[in-house]
């Protein structure tokens, strides 16, 4: 079933894209190719196969609990495409 | 089962609560950067690129904040889960610079335990924990320092807190209380948060409904980040009465976010998005699920302080307390600890009451913590080893506790210094007792002809005659004999 247009304006509205109305339909179908593609998976006969989420079970290497980073504002806010100060600033948001 | 209930126009209603309590777990570094997880600091200075959402970077989880989650899931007597992973929790806010919040969802470290609780009147409640997970903290924003626009502090982001959801096994505002404060108790003594609400260390997510006895669980609602014990349980009350109310007119509680402001005393809708809690979790790529192994856990739960509950068991038969008593003296393992500093092979009655009583006092009028008490444990048990060796009597300890809160000097050197010791010489009490008699003909008569009250009046006037300083036993006996001679 092809995605309707409303559920693409959701889609985009929670990943923050702006998509015009005129593209949600197309945008919809190419959703559409990547969604059946990716379906194909379920043709494959997973009964009794535990889920695999990595490629072992070994405990991931682990950080020791010491400060090691850190003290690196200019870096930190380098990005930022408004800042005052030390701080980041965004346009204001109030719930 | 809990009485408390509610009257409303038709008729009682019960509370039932569930909390979801964020506990910043204690840590030098973060969850999974090596950045500082101390509290305060210079803006944007305790955030390593990775908190900061920079492109590229990696996680590496923290070893010692597992174990720190493992530890608290040991002091609440639950599952501990060998396998668990960590999911990303989609959400766009200005101070989560990834756009998600690396948390535990399909497969937390900690499955169920439960926390004791104890109420006013003795009853004891088992308040079941569905869950322990580890996850991210935020950033800060700051919305009043510029009319157009807020400000975003990173000192925060990525610290690790543990998020601990109970049952909704809660019914009523003194429950919520109860396990706030076992809670906090049992994190304390574990170490592994500091439970430090005014900074926001701890904090509680409320859902609340209403039901009537008996029926099934109603529509809840969620009151976001409520930052300490006394506004929980006001949350819980006022928002229980607003459901009441919708009910009670005909109408449906929806489910939704609600925020408790605590200057007008009610909650109020948070308005959220329809699709706020559309979070689309998937296991994170960047990171291997956590497996830990049996032995490491056994080698934590072996080097755990004692607990609360076995804490105040053994002291109630180590030192003869009762179970109030214990109760006090466990509130804090600090507490505690100067408590069997002064009764350890002492006169356990005496450090308890003394503690208990004149100690505590201390602590009070001179707005002192146990941490930074005037007087020390050992100055204390001097002290009291004073009175037992009947060096002075009870009340001049007293009078010497006064001075040792004021110059921290030692007991026996203003005892000393100001002549405080006991008298227990009879001759000079029996010489006091005979000054006073003679003096008080007429009241001896009375006493005599049976008016026994006036006992005291003898007792008094020779305590004062001596300074205080009499041994009360000796002059108790020494006046009997020579009224009765």
């Amino acid at each position: 079933m092809p995605l309707d247009a409303q559920t693409v304006r959701r889609i985009a509205r929670l990943a923050r894209i702006g998509v015009a109305d005129d593209e949600l339909v197309p945008l919809g179908h190419e959703l559409d190719g990547i969604i059946g593609w990716v379906e194909q998976l379920g043709e494959v006969d997973v009964d009794g196969v535990p889920p695999m989420i990595g490629t072992g079970l070994a405990m991931p290497r682990l950080r020791e609990d010491a400060v090691t980073d850190g003290n690196r504002r200019e870096d930190v806010l380098s990005n930022a495409p408004d800042r005052v100060d030390a701080y980041f600033t965004v346009p204001k948001v109030v719930e | 089962m809990s009485g408390y209930r509610i009257e409303g126009s038709t008729g009682l209603w019960e509370i039932v609560v569930g909390l979801e309590v964020h506990a910043q777990v204690i840590s030098q570094a973060k969850l999974f950067s090596g950045a500082s997880a101390s509290y305060g600091g210079e803006p944007n200075t305790h955030v390593s690129l990775i908190d900061a959402g920079f492109p590229g970077m990696l996680p590496v989880l923290n070893a010692e904040c597992v174990a720190q989650a493992v530890r608290t899931g040991l002091g609440l007597n639950a599952e501990i889960n060998l396998f668990s992973r960590f999911d990303r929790k989609n959400y766009f806010y200005a101070d989560l610079p990834t756009g998600y919040q690396i948390s535990q969802f399909a497969h937390p470290i900690i499955g169920t335990g439960t926390v004791e609780i104890e109420l006013a009147d003795g009853t004891v409640r088992h308040i079941g924990v569905t869950r322990l997970h580890l996850e991210q903290d935020a950033g800060k924003s700051m919305h009043d320092q510029d009319p157009t626009r807020s400000f975003i502090d990173l000192n925060r982001a990525g610290v690790a807190l543990m998020e601990i959801v109970s049952e909704p096994d809660i019914r009523s505002p003194e429950e919520a209380g109860a396990y706030l404060r076992k809670l906090r108790q049992i994190l304390r003594y574990l170490g592994t948060c500091d439970g430090n609400m005014e900074e926001g260390s701890m904090r509680a997510d409320v859902n609340v409904s209403v039901r009537k006895p008996g029926e099934e669980f109603r529509t809840r609602c969620e009151i976001k980040n409520v930052n300490s014990i006394r506004f929980v349980m006001q949350a819980i009350e006022v928002e229980a009465a607003r459901q009441i109310e919708v009910w009670e007119s005909g109408g449906t509680v929806d489910q939704e976010t609600r925020l408790f402001d605590s200057a007008r005393g009610e909650t109020r809708s948070l308005r959220s998005k329809e699709d706020a809690h559309d979070y689309r979790y998937f296991p994170d790529p960047d990171l291997l699920p956590l497996v830990i192994e049996q032995p490491w856990i056994d080698a934590l739960k072996a080097a755990l302080p004692e607990l609360p509950e076995a804490k105040r068991a053994r002291l109630e038969a180590e030192y003869g307390i009762t179970r109030y008593e214990s109760g006090v003296l466990t509130v804090e393992q600090a507490v505690a600890d100067f408590y069997e500093t002064v009764a350890r092979d002492a006169d356990a009655r005496l450090a308890t009451n003394w503690i208990l009583g004149d100690f505590f006092a201390a602590l009070n009028r001179t707005g002192r913590s146990i941490e930074n008490s005037p007087v020390s444990a050992q100055a204390l048990r001097e002290l009291l080893g004073l009175i037992s060796d009947q060096t002075i009597n009870g009340k001049i300890a007293k009078d010497v506790l006064e001075i040792m809160v004021e110059t921290g000097e030692a007991p026996l050197q203003i005892v000393d210094r100001e002549g405080l010791r006991q008298v227990t010489d009879t001759g000079a009490i029996d010489a006091a007792i005979a000054d006073i008699l003679a003096a008080n003909a007429d009241k001896v008569a009375e006493y005599r002809s049976g008016k026994d009250k006036l006992f005291g009046f003898f007792v008094g006037q020779t305590m004062k005659a001596m300074k205080g300083k009499a041994n009360p036993a000796m002059v108790n006996d020494a006046l009997k004999k020579q009224l009765a001679e």
